[in-house]
């Protein structure tokens, strides 16, 4: 069993079988974060540059990581220019360190499509880090990881994902990968931030009772606060009233169930700060087996076989 | 006195209801006469058996790039590029760096066509000036300079005040009024039309309704003003209908169609994965929308085929989607592409095809040709329906490359363009 893809460009051109080499690629190298000495000889000699465009953190600091745990070569360039602005095209810089000889360049971008890019022009092998609205792969991918480690399974599990659905990368990938998976996601938010035509693909609803009802999982999905100049919705007050998951609003879902927020939080708008503290929260889960799936992503599109990452 | 007999092929010249086998016989730069047998004694000849003969091609909707970006197209590798692809006569939009919203600009454009074009340019002025939405360019001098319709082709005029000053000021010069129909805020950095395929891509989606919105307000400031109003680009199934609807009520409303929204939906963008060459404006639309724009080339509710022939260079394309530059190149494709996609499918039959091409496009914009009446200018396009060939970007004559046609292998090309009697591109191999 190898992983057949050269790219991670998003989660649509991956079939399940995929999505189950990741996962458990995962989590056969998770253990190594628990070692005293964080460190395997996996990816020795290999170059990954970390190339973002848009200003991350975790996602950021993730690869970073699990660059080093697998002894990867590694630099980041914080990029703030596009093409449009002064500066060199993103082709150009991509073909600059393209001649440097890397082997995988992790992009994010502002430009849906930007990594497709990048994987058209160049002969390194390309991680999308979150393109537009259109993917975030790794972050759907440590979402099932830390879903599957507490339920057991990803099939049959009823997933709320909640919030600005339009402008979501996250969103996205979330919706095909746990499709893929057979879970049945349902998703909410007001009506301005529902894509056209999303609801051909998951059932929508704009009562955020109704989304939670019996829920397995709730992901709650960032807010931007300059959507408000855009009419997209009216007042923060407003949304949190309407769509902010608060503790009495959760009631509504399984007992068991797993509030999710790929960060950053705003604390009282999507979310209530006892939501996201509370003792349903995986919040900071889903940050450790990011380091975990970025491991098992850059280990095997580097050329490593699934079996010999346990 | 120079003569040329076109001879055996199958004219066909719906302006005067002809389609058979005859002989064309022209004179110096007009046409003599068209008919069976023709006696060749005294002239040159071109053996066009086997042949298609029409009135010559003309794309009412070029962006020939000169003045101002030159490293695009210029007027002489557009008119190339025209002459390769059937035209025998461009209309050139005002988009020109600076617009064409003045003579000075109008008569730069002609004097350039007569020394460095192979076809014939016909010049369309700004409807503002500097097409900012503003203030009406001046119309009596660009009539007189030579400009045959106005338009702001690339931006909407969103002012509706503007534009019914403009519709009823045009009257005075017999101006044709072209709009480019975009509500401004509903496509603000949109960079594809808005629907499944948008929401898949995670790119910002432009919807339908933003051009039928403004076919439905000009159709309506054209029914007030009683003018001439031509919707450039048409896209969408409600815009179609709202031409259809205005023509029933006697409102004089034209409209145009590219070949790219006749054979291409927004399914390309993502099947290309982010293909800059599927970038244009307006977007490629839905497959509900391409069929309402053939159907209304079938109904005459379209009234021609454009190419809107957008030239960029690599650079302005090989870039992220969404600041790509908008547009394709056309005029080297639009003919065989309707050739073997409308005709060849049987959707409409070739003396309608020729009329969508020529005889409409000079009747809307009172130009010389689109027909082969003893007297009318020498232009005329020959077709062999028989010929099969791959769509080569490399051997455009265009300096744009940007097409999502490459590799397409169509049936029924253009094989030779004359215009004014001379012979100004051939490809008969023979």
């Amino acid at each position: 069993m190898r992983f057949p893809h050269g790219n991670l460009l998003g989660i649509e051109p991956l079939d399940a079988d995929d999505i189950k080499t990741i996962l458990d690629t995962a989590d056969g190298l998770k253990e190594i974060l628990n070692r005293p000495i964080k460190k395997v000889p996996a990816l020795r000699g290999r170059t990954v540059i970390n190339l973002f465009y848009e200003s991350s953190t975790r996602t950021r600091s993730s690869f970073e990581i699990a660059e080093r745990v697998l002894s990867a070569d590694s630099l980041s360039i914080a990029a703030s220019t596009s093409s449009v602005s002064k500066g060199e095209t993103l082709l150009d810089t991509a073909r600059n360190l393209e001649a440097m000889n890397p082997d995988l360049v992790v992009i994010r971008h502002a430009s849906a499509g930007a990594p497709h890019l990048l994987a058209r022009h160049c002969r390194f092998a390309v991680v999308n880090a979150g393109d537009g609205a259109h993917e975030h792969p790794t972050q759907a991918l440590l979402d099932a990881l830390t879903l599957r480690q507490h339920k057991g399974k990803l099939e049959g599990l009823k997933v709320a994902i909640v919030g600005d659905i339009l402008h979501s990368r996250v969103a996205r990938s979330n919706l095909w990968l746990l499709s893929k998976m057979g879970a049945q996601v349902v998703l909410c938010g007001p009506p301005t931030v529902m894509p056209p035509g999303i609801e051909g693909i998951a059932p929508v609803t704009y009562s955020l009772e109704e989304a939670i009802e019996g829920a397995d999982a709730i992901m709650m999905l960032r807010i931007q606060l300059e959507r408000m100049s855009g009419s997209f919705f009216p007042t923060k007050r407003e949304y949190f009233r309407r769509f902010g998951l608060t503790e009495e609003r959760a009631r509504r879902a399984k007992k068991d169930v797993l509030i999710m927020h790929p960060g950053p939080l705003n604390r009282g708008v999507e979310i209530a700060s006892e939501v996201a503290d509370g003792p349903y929260s995986v919040i900071l889960d889903q940050v450790t087996n990011g380091v975990a799936i970025r491991m098992a992503v850059l280990y095997l599109l580097l050329g490593g076989s699934p079996e010999a990452a346990s | 006195m120079s003569r040329l007999l076109i001879r055996g092929g199958r004219v066909i010249d719906p302006s005067q209801g002809i389609d058979a086998t005859l002989d064309v016989l022209i004179s110096q730069d007009t046409i003599a006469e068209v008919g069976p047998r023709l006696p060749a004694r005294g002239t040159k000849v071109v053996d066009a058996r086997g042949l298609v003969v029409c009135p010559g091609f003309i794309d009412i909707h070029t962006h020939l790039r000169e003045p101002g970006q030159e490293h695009k197209e210029t007027i002489a590798s557009g008119t190339r590029a025209a002459a390769a692809g059937g035209f025998t006569a461009v209309c050139a939009m005002p988009n020109t760096e600076p617009v064409n919203d003045s003579e000075g600009v109008t008569r730069l454009m002609i004097e350039k066509a007569r020394v460095e074009g192979i076809v014939r340019v016909f010049p369309i002025g700004a409807i503002t000036r500097g097409s900012a939405g503003e203030d009406l360019a001046e119309f009596g001098d660009l009539r007189e300079a030579g400009c045959v319709a106005v338009s702001d082709d690339g931006h909407p005029v969103a002012d509706t005040q503007v534009m019914r000053r403009a519709l009823e000021y045009a009257k005075a010069f017999d101006f044709v009024v072209i709009d480019h129909c975009e509500d401004p805020e509903l496509s603000r950095e949109t960079c594809m039309n808005e629907g499944p395929v948008s929401t898949h891509l995670g790119l910002r989606g432009e919807p339908a309704v933003g051009e039928a919105i403004m076919v439905e307000r000009d159709v309506l400031l054209a029914e007030l003003t009683g003018s001439r109003l031509h919707i450039a680009h048409i896209s969408a199934a409600a815009s179609v209908d709202a031409v259809r609807r205005g023509k029933a009520r006697g409102v004089r409303v034209t409209a145009e169609v590219t070949p790219h929204h006749l054979f291409l939906t927004d399914e390309e963008v993502r099947e290309s994965a982010y293909d800059t060459s599927t970038k244009m404006k307006p977007p490629l639309r839905s497959e509900a929308d391409r069929q309402a724009a053939i159907a209304g080339l079938q109904d005459g509710s379209i009234d021609c085929i454009a190419t809107d022939h957008a030239p960029h260079h690599v650079d302005d394309k090989r870039v992220e989607y969404d600041c790509a530059a908008n547009g394709i190149v056309g005029l080297e494709t639009a003919v065989p592409l309707c050739l073997d996609r409308l005709v060849g499918e049987g959707l409409l039959d070739l003396p309608r095809l020729v009329a969508l091409l020529s005889t409409n496009p000079a009747r809307i914009f009172d130009l010389p040709g689109g027909t082969l009446a003893p007297g009318a200018p020498a232009d005329l396009t020959l077709l062999d329906l028989a010929r099969s060939r791959k769509v080569d970007p490399s051997r455009f004559e265009s300096k744009g490359r940007n097409t999502p046609f490459g590799g397409w292998i169509l049936k029924g090309w253009p094989v030779a363009t004359i215009v004014g009697g001379a012979v100004v591109w051939d490809d008969l191999g023979r």
